[in-house]
């Protein structure tokens, strides 16, 4: 089980073929409560990179991109409700949507944790 | 000092504020603009006191004639509009405000919108309004780029009997995108069913119709809607507010969005505006909505109070893929409709169209006694309606206006082979007599 | 406050509907019919009154506080303005549709052909169309007219370049126009980086949307560079007009080499915002574009009377119910003939001055991202008094118990807790001075009690609004009584 993250802050926990993405505590704290997440529809096929979904807080709408290519086979329907809970778990019960990647080398595009960290700090 | 009177600085303060700002001169502020780029010419007009202004406007606005008895309405309404809508809606804290973005200092604003929102909601029968947009035709185009946007697809169908002017402005919308407008022909005044049925399939988007359309007739979409909804496809459909006092709403015949012109609450006819355009849907398409949508919260200390909401929707956040590029609204306008729509009140706005109601049937009934004359819609009407008359319809306006009567709209220019109808609008303002006088005139031409 | 509908007792009416002189129609079938009368409030006319009366006192507007609403060129409406349009509320817009109606509309007519000359002369374009409802409505029209251009030539373009200081509208237009947008970083002087620039220049480029003097009260001394640079790229320029309060009688933007511009009339012609509308925005092009006009177009004829013109097939088409907001336009019209020539250059040289003034006697207070003489308005940052956690908003929200409407904060996007403040040219030196002494105190009480800001306003009917509930349980429409 690997978390790779992105430039532009998502993550993707990947096990086996199966990838969990979500958006990282840095980008949650950029935009501050999150009052919606238009979830991906079920059976989107995604390219790396390209647009799966975005997030609205209040003075912002930020688009989530996929890490990794592949077809959206889940998405959190607890958000749906209860948008909040990206906030308060950005990496854990705050997850948006799993899929089933198709291409596991297009990791070699992404950061591993201390990577990502480091970036973030050159951020501020 | 002043020429124009409305900045207030002398010579002595203007010198103050440049030896604060280190400016020799005025000159010196608008050293920024590079030598070559001054205007090339400003020539206008000298300025004249507001006395003789008035006096200009008054002359410019005695050229037309104010005293024409009209039976023209095609989406804009002479309706009496009760006092308290000028008095309340022009006041200075309303009318010189601006977008409420600060709502602490904004609540005046913000609460009416939400009582306007609440206003719609309960008129159209729907469970979500915006704060208003620009004018009925707009909307309809806004709500045609919504289905679009909705459902993914690229056709729209359209009842040719939707006001021709707003059908206009939706391919003027269209014209650089990939979407497709089908336009049914309407039949005897209301829509043509077994086409509109005919062409709904998996590709369309949404269903636009009009109600009363543009030739006055009722009709009830239910079924349209409920075939439109098996499709995946929307029913959009536009009213006319004042008939909703009679009128099934759209919402229970099953829109999905509501649309229309508020000119008819509360707003004079104003050479065509400002009006302004409202808009409402089914909770579901919220985030889809354009334009401003005011929501109620709490502050600090639990107290009710009134925002702008949902803003991640609009250009300013969301900028290229915002659901409209709209900002400015109609924002007084719809105070106005709202302000009409307190003062006449729930019984108030039944009996309005009750009235119009009344004096439509009365004169359609009068006129069509005329020899030659005949009612064209096929359906119930409210207080448009059509007539076909035994000869050119242009001919017989014309000749109308020279008895200072705006008998109707001429067809010729909209449908083809409707050249002998006219659409006669009658409102509450209407009298007996002027009816009678229209019906006399109209004999007179035709027989005599 | 309670809502209209909470005060609304069954049975209540206030404004009583004359009698009818016609017989009762029959009932219209069931199938058509309401069954339940619309919910609309019962109430009296002086609760109808009292209830709005308390509304309004809960604004703040320009008649009763300062209001340096960045962008939004909040200046004094003169009264005279809202009596000029009195006389033109009945004419109706459909006459000149009937066959020799015309005639009857001559007055109504010939005011929108007058409007549209003086501000062809006042912009420096060839024509102009009233017909845009809004400044965002004129953009359309103009990106509209771009692209039909475009099509004439059969060159098909996919892109349209913008700024990244520029307004919203500008992107979410061009998008609604079927284009994609590519966004030019702004340079550290402050104007859109012209070697970034250079770079997104393509063949593929439709148009460039600018807007001059821009968003950050800049005036861009490189702007008939771009323009020369779009053009031998085969773009076309387009000028958001909404800043045009600075430069009247000092820059046309037609002179400079754009191709078309929208006018917020509603801003630099002194029309009242009404709360966030109706504004009104008249869209203005160079002869190369004049056949792609919105119809129906008011025009004169030789004998000096004026006709509808439905504008050939080039046309975009129609972009509203009838002829634009009129209402504006004639306040407009009459606003310009007040002020004539001198009045309207005065009115950018003091707006300009008193920006500059608001600058200079605040420039040590707080950072100033991009330095330099300002126009009509100034940007400022916020930046200096994070350190203390204070964000521009607590220093909007100081303002508001200072009794000061707030100036523009968080735009443009490109300023980091930017302060857009434009004082307008209708404002004494002492309001602006009483003004700055309001700002210099936050800046202060950042450093010596910035809770007191935190806990700002004070003084309103509401504290502070939570934004967030409202996004998240949303309530848009009164249930209940």
């Amino acid at each position: 089980m690997d978390t790779y993250f992105t430039r532009d802050h998502e993550w993707i926990r990947v096990e086996g073929t199966i990838g969990t993405v979500g958006i990282t505590a840095y980008a949650v704290e950029q935009l501050g409560d999150i009052t919606f997440i238009e979830l991906p529809v079920l059976g989107k096929a995604v390219r790396q990179t390209g647009m799966l979904c975005s997030v609205e807080s209040v003075k912002a709408a930020s688009d989530i991109y996929a890490p990794l290519t592949g077809k959206v086979i889940e998405v959190n329907h607890a958000l749906d409700s209860a948008p909040e809970i990206v906030n308060q778990s950005p990496e854990g019960e705050g997850w948006i949507a799993r899929m089933e990647v198709e291409d596991l080398s297009g990791a070699k595009n992404l950061m591993c944790r201390s990577d990502y960290d480091e970036y973030v700090r050159g951020l501020a | 000092m002043s020429r124009s009177g409305y900045s207030p600085h002398t010579p002595a303060e203007i010198r103050e504020m440049l030896d604060v700002i280190g400016a020799g001169n005025i000159a010196d502020l608008f050293a920024t603009i590079p030598p070559g780029l001054g205007a090339g010419s400003f020539d206008l007009p000298e300025g004249m006191s507001e006395f003789e202004m008035l006096d200009r406007m008054e002359a410019l606005a005695a050229r037309d004639r104010r005293d024409m008895v009209s039976f023209i309405g095609g989406g804009c309404y002479e309706h009496l509009i009760p006092a308290v809508v000028d008095h309340l809606a022009g006041r200075a804290e309303f009318s010189t405000a601006y977008t409420p973005y600060q709502p602490e200092c904004s609540q005046g604003t913000l609460q009416a919108l939400y009582e306007y929102q609440t206003a719609i909601c309960r008129l159209t029968g729907m469970e979500a309004s915006n704060a208003s947009l620009y004018d009925g035709g707009t909307a309809l185009a806004e709500a045609a780029l919504m289905a679009l946007r909705i459902t993914g697809r690229k056709k729209l169908v359209v009842d040719g009997s939707v006001n021709p002017f707003w059908r206009r402005i939706v391919r003027t919308y269209l014209a650089s995108l990939d979407a497709e407008l089908v336009e049914i022909a309407p039949a005897h005044g209301v829509l043509d069913r077994d086409a509109a049925f005919a062409c709904l399939d998996d590709r369309v988007a949404g269903v636009m119709v009009q109600n009363p359309n543009f030739f006055g007739s009722i009709e009830d979409f239910s079924d349209l809607a409920s075939a439109a909804r098996r499709h995946g496809a929307l029913l959009v459909s536009a009213v006319y507010p004042v008939s909703l006092g009679l009128v099934k709403s759209p919402g229970s015949m099953g829109a999905d969005i509501a649309l229309g012109d508020g000119q008819c609450l509360g707003n004079p006819a104003a050479f065509g505006g400002p009006s302004f355009g409202f808009m409402a849907v089914r909770k579901e398409h919220i985030r889809n909505l354009p334009g401003r949508i005011v929501g109620e919260t709490v502050d600090r200390e639990g107290k009710r109070g009134f925002v702008l909401t949902l803003q991640a929707r609009e250009q300013h956040i969301r900028r290229q893929r915002a659901t409209s590029n709209i900002c400015s609204n109609q924002s007084l306008c719809a105070l106005r409709g709202l302000v009409f729509l307190a003062a006449l009140g729930k019984d108030g706005v039944a009996e309005l169209a009750g009235l119009n109601r009344d004096k439509a049937e009365y004169a359609k009934g009068v006129l069509a006694a005329v020899r030659g004359v005949e009612v064209m819609n096929n359906a119930p009407t409210f207080n448009e309606f059509t007539l076909r008359l035994p000869m050119e319809a242009d001919a017989a306006v014309e000749r109308l206006l020279g008895k200072g009567m705006a008998a109707g709209m001429p067809l010729a220019r909209h449908y083809a082979g409707m050249e002998n109808c006219i659409v006669v609008t009658v409102t509450e303002k209407r009298s007996r007599r002027q009816i009678d006088r229209l019906a006399a005139a109209l004999e007179e031409i035709l027989w005599s | 406050m309670e809502l209209i509908f909470e005060k609304s007792v069954p049975g209540r009416r206030a404004v009583r509907l004359p009698m009818s002189d016609v017989p009762r129609a029959g009932d219209l079938p069931d199938s058509l019919s309401r069954t339940e009368a619309p919910g609309l409030p019962e109430v009296s006319e002086l609760e109808v009154v009292r209830h709005f009366t308390e509304l309004s006192r809960r604004n703040f507007s320009v008649d009763t506080t300062f209001y340096p609403l960045g962008s939004c060129t909040m200046k004094y409406n003169p009264k005279a303005l809202e009596e000029a349009v009195r006389p033109f509320a009945r004419s109706h817009p459909l006459l000149p549709f009937l066959p020799s109606g015309e005639r009857f509309v001559q007055g109504s007519l010939g005011l929108i052909h007058e409007l549209t000359r003086l501000l062809a002369e006042i912009t420096g374009m060839d024509e102009f169309s009233c017909q845009p409802l809004a400044g965002a409505h004129g953009e359309m029209a103009g990106m509209m007219m771009i692209a039909a251009y475009h099509r004439s030539r059969d060159d098909r373009r996919r892109y349209v370049v913008v700024p990244d200081s520029s307004h919203g509208t500008n992107p979410a237009t061009a998008a609604m126009v079927g284009y994609e947008v590519v966004t030019v970083p702004t340079a550290p002087y402050g104007d859109m980086d012209l070697d970034a620039f250079r770079k997104a220049m393509n063949p593929e480029v439709a148009a460039v949307m600018m807007t001059c003097p821009n968003t950050l009260g800049l005036f861009n001394p490189h702007v008939a560079e771009i323009c020369d640079i779009a053009h031998r790229n085969g773009a076309l320029v387009y000028c958001d007009g909404a800043n045009l309060n600075a430069v009247l009688g000092k820059v046309r933007p037609g002179d400079i080499g754009f191709d078309a511009i929208h006018v917020n009339l509603h801003k630099t012609f002194a029309t009242p915002h009404g709360g966030g509308g109706p504004g009104s925005g008249p869209v203005g092009v160079k002869k190369h574009l004049a056949a792609f006009l919105p119809s129906p177009r008011v025009e004169r004829r030789a004998d000096g009377s004026y006709v509808i013109g439905e504008g050939g097939e080039e046309s975009i088409g129609r972009l509203a119910n009838f002829f634009g907001n009129f209402g504006i336009l004639a306040r407009a019209y009459a606003y310009i003939t007040m002020l004539g020539r001198e009045g309207l250059i005065e009115v950018s040289e003091r707006a300009v001055l008193n920006a500059n003034y608001v600058m200079a006697r605040l420039k040590e207070w707080y950072d100033l991202p991009f330095a330099g003489p300002c126009m009509h308005e100034c940007v400022f940052s916020a930046s200096r008094q994070m350190k203390q956690e204070i964000h521009a908003i607590d220093i909007a929200k100081f303002l508001i118990d200072r009794g000061f409407h707030p100036p523009t904060v968080y735009f443009p996007l490109v300023v980091r807790e930017a302060l857009m403040i434009e004082p307008t040219e209708t404002e004494s030196r002492a309001t602006l001075d009483s003004f700055i002494d309001a700002m210099i105190e936050a800046a202060k009480l950042a450093g010596t009690d910035p809770d007191s800001l935190r806990r700002a306003p004070r003084t309103t009917p509401v504290t502070r609004l939570d934004e967030t509930r409202a996004a998240r349980e949303i309530r848009v429409c009164h249930q209940g009584g």
